[in-house]
């Protein structure tokens, strides 16, 4: 087990290089000029020049890249041109945002996935199933930012159920210590706060988590059925074993591999989808900070960004990897 | 002494076979959901196409005086916050997803297949070598590569294109590498092999004709994703260069601030990403279906 999580870890690093290499590619070997973009067409060539400098620009490209690099090494992600803040400390304080979004979008999705792939397979052919296969189809067809505005009209604009944007709301008064609103709220002991911070969560979260709880359904249901038609099943139905036992100590234990591995890879997907759920619900998180550099053309910031996102889905994807050789001997000594 | 003629009488089916193509479309016209998909996909492809000629009004046709009128006979769709009759621009909208959408997948296809057929007909450590760029590619989460080009080259079609492209290069790419590499040790490979045919020709002309059709079946259902990536752009500001192009996902963006005035505004161009990528998705589980027997339940 050690011997794998050394592997993949070494595995790791000529994909951060390299991923570090694109991104500094980005900025350096393409058309345009930074410095130009950020002061804008009509500057002097004096001031392009103070600040290429500056960025250090006038160097040669591999000494950049060694200079970019040694950042990087350094946990120094650059800084936003527009305010000079390192981007690491801004993303840490805006990532818990994002986090508490994925994270309730994700446990909505298996919460309710599972289940109704599990319940698709029991029915299997049935209407139950065909509900299912057709509501996985719509959640995989339709953009977040599609069913995110529909939620916003139906149950914000039209039903006034729930609020229609932001994280909490504006007139509250709350310290913030870990600008996770769920565990603010708790800490400063608004219980009516944590209601509404709730409130808020809802339909971003199920507008998020919409297309991995189309995928999480159909491949439950698919493993599930798979499964159920191995003759240690049958076996267990025949020596009497009530269907509940044979189902959670039988098929689930077996299907399960397959619903973990989609799980993971859902993550990639989520980090994505967030930066348009925060924009349509204004949602405080990396994603709308994202969208706004870009709209500055705050390339750092962007760069920086993209660069501990990638960290972070290569963290997760590793994590989710090692879980499954766990789960499963096989991958393992592969 | 003439030779004995022989007639040799392939074991063919009791129903002539139509070749893989023929076969596959047949078995896809009898799969009731394909057949809803292939209808979606008909009705995006006639707007794009017949936009110019059923559209009511032009794309950038509207007067101030006439906004946020809701859907009636004249203006089907109602109009939108300039005016514009919404009909129309939800007509052109699938225009710029089905050129953009078509042509990035092209792309990625073709810069995948590249690198898949490469890595999976030549292996060793070239394999390895362009594996860990797709790996670098695989790294950053799906739209947020796309945003990063954008951001970087800014915007214009031919970025788009490149952009959704791109995210999709290293889908292809292993895809193809897998199916090749599962393929080395067939026997027809084999024997190809041992008549001592050139590498690249068993890669060109026995391996890639089987490889092909994963590739197919994953470019539909791609194409469905980047439909919905290409919205997702334009949402974001990042869809075509000029801000009044009728894009259903910049349309959205604008229909946003005005949803308790004009809601209808996110419901069409919203209902026509929607079809536009269920009919991709359903064809491209159909044809999976039909072009794998084996997967048939």
């Amino acid at each position: 087990m050690l011997k794998y999580i050394v592997r993949r870890l070494l595995g790791a690093i000529p994909v951060l290089f390299g991923l570090s290499f694109i991104l500094f590619a980005f900025v350096h070997l393409l058309p345009g000029d930074p410095s130009r973009a950020i002061l804008g067409q009509h500057a002097t060539p004096e001031a392009v020049a103070r600040l290429r400098a500056n960025l250090g620009l006038d160097q040669p490209l591999y000494v950049q890249y060694f200079t970019y690099l040694g950042q990087l090494l350094r946990g120094d992600f650059g800084a936003s041109i527009i305010n000079n803040r390192p981007v690491l400390s801004e993303f840490a304080v805006r990532f818990p945002g994002t986090v508490e979004l994925t994270a309730a979008a994700l446990i909505f999705s298996i919460g309710v996935g599972i289940p109704l792939g599990r319940l698709a397979a029991r029915h299997a052919q049935g209407w139950i199933d065909g509900g299912v296969t057709v509501l996985s189809l719509v959640g995989i067809s339709i953009p977040v930012f599609v069913l995110g505005l529909v939620f916003v009209h139906i149950f914000a604009v039209e039903l006034g159920w729930l609020p229609t944007q932001g994280r909490l709301d504006p007139r509250a008064r709350l310290d913030i210590v870990t600008n996770f609103m769920l565990i603010d709220t708790l800490i400063a002991g608004k219980f009516g706060l944590f209601v509404d911070a709730l409130r808020h969560l809802v339909l971003p979260a199920i507008a998020l988590g919409s297309i991995p709880l189309a995928i999480i359904a159909r491949i439950t249901r698919a493993s599930v059925l798979d499964v159920s038609n191995e003759d240690y099943v049958r076996t267990a139905r025949a020596k009497g074993l009530r269907e509940r036992r044979v189902d959670n100590r039988h098929i689930m234990r077996n299907a399960w591999l397959p619903v973990v591995t989609v799980i993971g890879l859902q993550v990639g997907g989520l980090l994505g989808g967030a930066v348009l759920t925060e924009t349509v619900f204004v949602w405080n998180g990396v994603g709308r900070w994202v969208v706004d550099a870009i709209g500055n053309r705050d390339y750092f910031v962007v760069q920086g960004t993209v660069m501990i996102f990638a960290l972070i889905f290569l963290a997760v994807n590793l994590v989710v990897d090692i879980g499954y050789a766990f789960l499963n001997p096989r991958i393992r000594y592969s | 002494m003439t030779a004995p003629t022989v007639t040799v009488t392939a074991p063919t089916a009791a129903r002539a076979s139509r070749g893989l193509w023929g076969d596959a479309a047949r078995r896809l016209l009898r799969n009731r959901p394909a057949i809803v998909g292939l209808i979606c996909i008909a009705i995006f492809i006639s707007a794009a196409i017949l936009a110019p000629v059923i559209a009511p009004y032009g794309p950038l046709a509207g007067t101030l005086a006439e906004r946020y009128q809701p859907p009636s006979l004249q203006h089907l769709m109602g109009t939108d916050t300039q005016g514009r009759d919404e009909f129309t621009r939800v007509l052109y909208g699938a225009q710029v997803s089905l050129q953009v959408g078509v042509i990035a997948v092209f792309l990625a296809l073709f810069m995948g297949g590249v690198i898949g057929a490469i890595a999976g007909g030549l292996g060793g450590k070239i394999d390895a070598v362009l594996m860990r760029i797709v790996d670098v590619l695989l790294a950053i989460p799906g739209i947020l590569l796309a945003i990063g080009i954008i951001a970087w080259l800014d915007r214009g079609m031919l970025q788009l294109m490149l952009a959704i492209a791109i995210t999709y290069v290293p889908v292809f790419a292993r895809l193809l590498r897998g199916s090749l590499l599962a393929l080395r040790e067939a026997d027809y490979v084999l024997a190809a092999r041992s008549i001592g045919a050139s590498r690249v020709r068993i890669l060109l002309r026995h391996m890639l004709p089987n490889a092909l059709t994963p590739l197919i079946v994953s470019a539909t259902l791609v194409l469905a994703t980047a439909i919905i990536d290409i919205a997702g752009l334009g949402f974001l500001g990042l869809g075509p260069p000029d801000p009044r192009t009728a894009e259903w996902g910049t349309m959205l963006t604008d229909a946003r601030k005005f949803l308790e005035l004009a809601p209808w505004l996110v419901y069409f161009p919203g209902l026509a990403i929607v079809i536009s990528a269920i009919g991709f998705n359903l064809v491209g589980d159909g044809l999976r279906e039909s072009l794998d027997p084996r997967l048939r339940r």
